[in-house]
């Protein structure tokens, strides 16, 4: 088999808080021991809820912050050993797509300025005819290049976004909950966009997100994270889940249809702290399996093609 | 009826963002009214509170009845007695509905003290009883709590645990769940369906998600750049969409074994108010506009209920 674009070992990110001249800083695992490989060509989908670790994962794969162990291929190179200028022309090949567009714009550029930094960054001016180019790539009218970030839409600006990561024509894209802070006709709107663009120019996704049932549709195979760690892979976008934490998800996750209402059933109990984490499985005091098992050791991922973290899968 | 809101035309300056709205909603029942943003949804929350004069602005036609009492009619002073009392409301962001410098114990308490004339002794009593039957682990010690040491789908079960406090018979939730995880959502979307089934409580469940309407409501009302596409009962609505405003919102969900590339959205934007079109306001998005649609659209009474304002309604079946 090929090597995959995208190889993670074990990384591991620990954050501290706090700290002065009489407290002591806490410690925080915000990624624990996480493996994943991304295929050419596919779209690998993240999943979990706030505070999972999923956005540090991304902000790792591509090195935009240091882990703490752990290592990143890219393309079988590895990005952790390489040197700052070295990175940065791999950085070319790579980008990321933000989740909230307000923010990720700089209020002071044109959208033509926007489009015209990852140029910069490389010492470089972009081609002529390059930002109308990327414009109509992601459907807005050449004549924006001059508009303010506030002078668009939600949906406009993550269009902007986008452009933005297409600028260098990288091979491999995150996409950080790119339509989280969107209506859902928009985020339709902007995930058929990212189809288009992946087919048309043969990108490699990783698709960061919290909601289930987009990710089950857009991606090819799903890592499931519960605080830190990877709970799950789903082989298949549509594999039935293993974990009981994956089931919560699917369960809380609503149809267009009435006649498809889900059963709910109260989660007992809350997400522990990160800074706190219980001695067994992190999921066990809000999981209906859990068993005494669960609560005096932390099961590893395990399981070949469809692997899961869990004494009492499914 | 409980509330029966007939014609509520809504002006602020010299523009109108809503326009001739008319649903009812009666106590044990869930509406959900449902658009994208800048629909209106949040303006038909404000008209119903009575909170439209914080943004300048004023209920320029129709009736906002509730209970026998015209809303819409009544000046400040006497609408005073409904607000918190009567009519509670929840709102998207709990960060910003809570006091932050206040224990989350006596936010509650204020309530059942101001509207239903409690000591604080009593008040607190109730509060707890509140908070434990919203499932919240070790009420008496989160009454304690500032709100910045909760998480967020805590907050929002003090937010409601505010709402219902005073005994209210109507609860307009303006996107209870948008700013929480989807567990989280699931919970609070759940707590709430038990809530008017237990109490018989009215509730206005305001959102963009037509899967949360699905999951809980009984009847939805669709709202377009400020004027009412269609309202129905949750069941035909959902299985024969009559708008194509309406069926477009719901292939905006993905849903279980959606074929890939079936997920397009909607094309374009909601007009902002002041380019608003001419004729049925969808029309410049809808797939199948024609001249007709230059009209305004009459809302047509349907066979199984509610009403559809389109000239070219859609026949075929759903899914």
């Amino acid at each position: 088999m090929a090597e995959p674009l995208i190889r993670a070992e074990a990384l591991e990110k620990r954050f501290q808080t706090g700290g002065g001249l009489l407290k002591k800083p806490r410690a925080m695992l915000a990624v624990r021991g996480v493996s994943l490989s991304v295929e050419r060509g596919e779209v690998a989908g993240v999943v979990g809820e706030s505070g999972c670790g999923k956005s540090t994962l991304a902000r790792l794969i591509l090195r935009l912050i240091e882990p703490t162990s752990g290592r990143i291929h890219f393309d079988g190179q590895d990005l952790t050993a390489l040197s700052n200028t070295d990175l940065r022309r791999q950085r070319r090949r790579m980008a990321m797509v933000f989740q909230d567009p307000y923010s990720s714009l700089d209020p002071r550029f044109t959208v033509a300025e926007v489009l015209a930094e990852p140029f910069r960054v490389q010492r470089e001016a972009p081609p002529a005819g390059r930002i109308a180019a990327l414009l109509d790539q992601v459907g807005l009218s050449a004549k924006m290049a001059d508009s303010f970030p506030h002078q668009l839409s939600g949906g406009q600006r993550q269009r902007v976004g986008i452009a933005r990561a297409l600028a260098q024509a990288p091979d491999f894209i995150v996409l950080d909950e790119p339509t989280a802070s969107l209506d859902v006709s928009i985020q339709a709107q902007i995930i058929a966009l990212l189809s288009e663009l992946r087919q048309r120019l043969g990108l490699t996704y990783l698709f960061i997100s919290h909601d289930l049932g987009l990710v089950r549709y857009f991606c090819d195979r799903v890592v499931v994270m519960y605080l830190g760690a990877v709970v799950e892979v789903l082989p298949r976008a549509d594999a039935a889940p293993r974990h009981p934490y994956t089931r919560t998800l699917m369960d809380s996750t609503f149809a267009p249809d009435p006649r498809q209402r889900k059963v709910l059933r109260a989660l007992e109990g809350e997400i522990p702290s990160a800074f706190d984490l219980p001695k067994g499985c992190a999921f066990a005091v809000r999981c209906p399996r859990a068993s005494d098992a669960c609560r005096a050791a932390r099961p590893v991922l395990e399981g070949g093609e469809h692997p899961v973290a869990c004494f009492h899968p499914f | 009826m409980l509330l029966s809101v007939e014609n509520l035309t809504v002006r602020i300056g010299k523009v109108e963002p809503l326009s001739g709205l008319s649903f009812t909603l009666d106590r044990g029942e869930i509406l959900g009214l449902v658009g994208e943003s800048g629909s209106g949804k949040s303006l038909t929350a404000m008209a119903v509170t009575g909170l439209l004069p914080l943004i300048g602005g004023r209920i320029s036609a129709g009736s906002v009845v509730f209970d026998g009492t015209d809303l819409a009619a009544l000046p400040e002073a006497r609408l005073r007695p409904y607000r918190g009392k009567r009519i509670a409301l929840v709102t998207q962001n709990p960060m910003t509905a809570l006091d932050p410098v206040q224990r989350v114990g006596d936010q509650v308490d204020i309530m059942a003290r101001l509207h239903l004339g409690m000591d604080a002794k009593a008040a607190r009593a109730r509060t707890v009883d509140l908070l434990n039957r919203l499932r919240i682990p070790e009420s008496r010690t989160v009454c304690d709590a500032y709100p910045h040491q909760l998480s967020g789908g805590m907050k929002q079960r003090i937010v409601i645990a505010m709402a219902l406090a005073a005994e209210p018979d109507l609860i307009v939730a303006d996107e209870p769940t948008t700013a929480l995880d989807v567990t989280v959502q699931a919970q609070i979307i759940h707590i709430l369906g038990e809530l008017v089934r237990e109490r018989g409580l009215a509730l206005m469940l305001i959102t963009h998600d037509m899967g949360v309407v699905a999951q809980v409501c009984d009847r939805v009302a669709v709202l377009y750049a400020g004027r009412l596409a269609e309202t129905r009962e949750a069941g035909p609505l959902f299985a024969r969409p009559r708008h194509p405003y309406t069926r477009a919102l719901i292939d905006c969900i993905p849903r279980e074994g959606m074929a890939p590339g079936s997920l397009t959205g909607i094309p374009g934007l909601v007009p902002s108010v002041a380019q608003y079109p001419a004729g049925c306001r969808f029309h410049p998005r809808c797939l199948h506009a024609d001249a007709a649609c230059q009209q305004v659209p009459e809302a047509r009474p349907q066979a199984d209920g509610g009403s559809v304002s389109c000239h070219h309604p859609m026949e075929a079946d759903h899914g």
